[in-house]
């Protein structure tokens, strides 16, 4: 095999819910009263363009998920060596910028280092000079007069190959819609240029339009520049934002997935059973709650890292110590963040259990367990899915000041939080080091805005309280 | 009213009780003071004298529960339970793992952390408030439509970025006022003012946003209608009933956090270098000083009840519907 793939946990956890996503997705499809709600959010042209951008990030963190140790080139005794390092698919696409490493700072698409040198010349002479980076830009003889002409090159490629891609994308997409409909493929070309269409068509191929154009532009322009400079040690910075996605995904995703389960089943179980398993249950939850979330996670983490200090032999690798860290800190988050849905999904519970057709399944005797499975927990679902999509982009935000005061991901973990965390000192330099924080920043603003649009739209889907006035 | 209240105060207990059990459990069960001494000595190079010696300075010697070296009631309070746990309920933090008394330095920097909360939960709460009645004002118009969009995109900006970015602009780039630091007397207004003005507008669009709804909802009520239809002018029906009514929400959302103003806010107070709770909290959790985060989670908690009993009483108080039974 050219690789041997590693499945770190986090990985497999982020595969599962891919697969609950999926099955999910197939599920609404075949029930028309689960689809209603969801065709009236990608009609929404704000829900369906949102839909697209969190659809990439995500695509992002998945590709991103699927590690591997690559094949060395060196075979001993007829078997293939690996390399110890853990790649992931993102990688690999990223190459170039993964490893053009130059020595220390240097500005957005610039063609020279940040800092002066000593620079000795064959002829003796030794001059006080910015030297040029050994990538960025490096083929160019005279950066000062080729490069705005070279970079407008790159660019116009890069728009291009966006185009074609996207190209790609809209064909699939209408000869696929049309094959699905059954109408003939002038009929529906008609439909989606006139604008006829129930969906937000033209917004959506404008989206994917300019994703595409973004994303081929910037792995043009990115594989013979710095896109957003290097930090102090010279890795790009437009690199560690897209790494960064994985991290602010997974902690949004995953934490979701930890508190789920448990908010569900405490939540209707105090709602249904009463009595004492509510006093129980609204005990834990209270006294939970009552601890201020940042302190617990603060204590949780600090913990954490003690064990994994006196424990330090059980990590096979860095990758993977930095890897369980961040599952740590999914699972802190997800058992402070569970009470708020727990207890609005008691109080949803006490009041579909008065409800008539309950009292009927009761008097048919029907079991407590399958009344709960069957006919309570589908008619609170639509509390849980809109508490999970207001939530993530609050993790999102979490992430990065818990990485900022030391209690979030591991320091070697590529993550929004960490980049702002290591940049924030270099604001104090003349002239200012701005682009590891701008980096940070918009990736994680254009990830928590849309997620924030998205929820607003899916509140107002699937709430039937929300009226159509507001 | 006061039989209510005594009853939650006694509802109270066993909630601080189990806190302080998850608290015990975190820092002395999960991992053992051993462990704590360990990655404060050092991982390597340490003998188990060293260790042995940091426990006994810090009182983590004793065993868990139960002594049985010593006789009578002893044998329970001759424990790290006792000392370190028990201790908390009559707000005796002892001393942090460096030796200095915790409730005297709580006292101290509760002050700073005042100082800065009290104007930025006033200002901006009254600052909040005007933007939400203006925004309801104009519903269903465009300034509405746009307004809430500038909202969520406020309150999808990281704090980090507001903080970092005021810093850098008024404080580097237009030397206003002095990027960090502290003093006392009148002199702090000076360290104050980019700290509060920073807070209001980093919580700007949330609750603005939140406001907004609030208003909205009261605005579609049968009495604002009847108001209307009796000639009330919108100004009077604004300020006199939808503003008073929404206010008890508004308010109740309030009370919660009072009592947490005084735990300060950790990324602000760190940032501005202010000599409050919060940065004492951070400095205590990058030093891994347990017994200063152990006091700090213990002291939330009971600031969090108390806010939820406040929340309780404030409702009767402003809503005379609500009777308490």
């Amino acid at each position: 095999m050219p690789f041997q793939p590693v499945i770190l946990i986090t990985d497999a956890l982020f595969f599962l819910l891919t697969a609950v996503l999926v099955i999910f997705v197939l599920m609404i499809r075949t029930r028309p009263h689960l689809k209603r709600p969801w065709q009236k959010v990608i009609q929404r042209s704000t829900g369906a363009v949102s839909l697209c951008v969190l659809l990439t990030y995500y695509a992002v963190a998945l590709l991103d998920s699927m590690h591997f140790h690559p094949r060395l080139d060196t075979q001993v005794a007829a078997e293939y060596q690996y390399a110890n390092e853990i790649v992931s698919v993102l990688d690999v696409i990223m190459t170039p910028m993964r490893t053009q490493v130059e020595k220390t700072f240097s500005a957005p698409l610039s063609a020279y280092s940040f800092s002066k040198e000593m620079i000795q010349y064959d002829d003796g002479r030794v001059e006080h000079v910015y030297p040029r980076l050994k990538y960025g830009g490096a083929h160019l003889s005279d950066p000062g007069i080729e490069k705005l002409a070279d970079l407008g090159q790159l660019l116009l490629r890069g728009i291009a190959l966006g185009l074609f891609g996207w190209a790609v994308i809209m064909g699939t997409f209408i000869l696929l819609s049309t094959a699905s409909s059954g109408q003939a493929l002038k009929h529906q070309l008609h439909t989606m240029i006139k604008d006829k269409s129930d969906y937000p068509i033209g917004a959506v191929s404008v989206t994917l339009g300019l994703i595409a154009v973004l994303i081929a532009s910037s792995m043009v322009v990115g594989s013979q520049y710095h896109l957003f400079g290097t930090d102090k040690v010279g890795q790009d910075v437009f690199y560690q934002a897209i790494k960064s996605i994985r991290t602010g995904v997974l902690i949004g995703a995953l934490t979701t997935l930890v508190m789920l389960p448990v908010a569900i089943i405490l939540g209707s179980m105090a709602g249904f059973f009463r009595g004492w398993v509510d006093d129980v249950i609204q005990y834990i939850y209270t006294t939970l709650n009552s601890i201020p979330n940042v302190l617990l996670i603060a204590a949780s983490v600090l913990l954490i890292q003690v064990y994994m200090n006196n424990n330090a032999d059980s990590f096979d690798s860095l990758t993977e110590r930095a890897d369980m860290r961040l599952l740590f800190l999914c699972l802190i988050l997800g058992i402070t963040s569970w009470t708020g849905l727990c207890r609005l999904l008691r109080a949803e519970t006490f009041k579909l259990r008065e409800m008539e057709y309950i009292q009927a399944a009761t008097a048919f005797g029907v079991s407590k367990y399958k009344i709960l499975a069957r006919h309570i927990m589908p008619n609170f679902m639509h509390i849980v899915l809109i508490t999970v999509v207001i939530d993530f982009s609050g993790l999102v935000l979490a992430e990065a000041v818990l990485s900022y005061i030391n209690i979030g991901v591991d320091p070697a973990t590529n993550s929004w939080g960490n980049m702002i965390n290591q940049a924030r000192l270099e604001m104090a330099r003349e002239p200012v080091v701005w682009w590891s924080l701008s980096a940070a920043f918009i990736f994680m603003f254009v990830l928590v805005l849309f997620a924030n649009l998205f929820a607003d739209v899916v509140r107002d889907a699937l709430d039937p309280r929300v009226s159509g006035s507001d | 009213m006061i039989s209510y209240i005594i009853r939650r105060v006694l509802y109270a207990i066993p909630i601080l009780i189990g806190i302080n059990v998850i608290t015990f459990l975190l820092f002395f069960v999960v991992n053992s003071p051993d462990d704590m001494a360990m990655s404060q000595l050092g991982q390597k190079y340490t003998t188990e004298q060293q260790i042995e010696d940091w426990k006994r300075e810090r009182g983590y010697h004793l065993p868990l529960f139960h002594n049985p070296s010593v006789t009578g009631m002893a044998q329970l309070q001759e424990t790290i339970f006792y000392q370190k746990s028990v201790r908390l309920f009559v707000f005796d933090f002892g001393s942090s793992d460096s030796g200095r008394d915790i409730s005297y330095d709580i006292s101290q920097r509760m002050w700073p952390s005042l100082a800065i909360a009290i104007p930025n939960l006033l200002v901006g709460l009254l600052v909040t408030i005007s933007f939400a009645l203006l925004i309801a004002f104009f519903r269903a118009t465009y300034i509405d439509y746009w307004s809430v969009i500038i909202c969520v995109a406020l309150m999808s900006i990281s704090t980090l970025f507001y903080i970092i970015g005021g810093q850098f602009v008024v404080g580097k780039l237009m030397r206003i006022v002095p990027i960090s630091g502290y003093d006392i007397g009148l002199e702090a207004i000076k360290f104050l003012l980019l700290p509060v003005i920073i807070g209001i507008i980093s919580g700007i669009g949330a609750s603005t946003r939140w406001y907004r709804t609030i208003f909205l909802e009261e605005m579609n009520k049968d009495y604002v209608r009847t108001a209307r239809s009796k000639g009330v002018s919108e100004t009077r029906v604004m300020f006199a009933h939808v503003l008073r009514n929404a206010m008890i929400p508004i308010l109740t959302g309030v009370v919660v956090v009072l009592p947490l103003l005084f735990m300060g806010s950790l990324l602000t107070e760190n940032f501005f270098g202010i000599p409050g709770l919060g940065s004492y909290t951070i400095d205590a959790i990058n030093r891994q000083d347990f017994a200063i985060v152990r006091s700090m989670v213990y002291l939330g908690s009971v600031l969090y009840i108390i806010g939820l009993l406040l929340t309780d009483i404030s409702y009767t108080l402003v809503d005379p519907r609500i009777r308490l039974s």
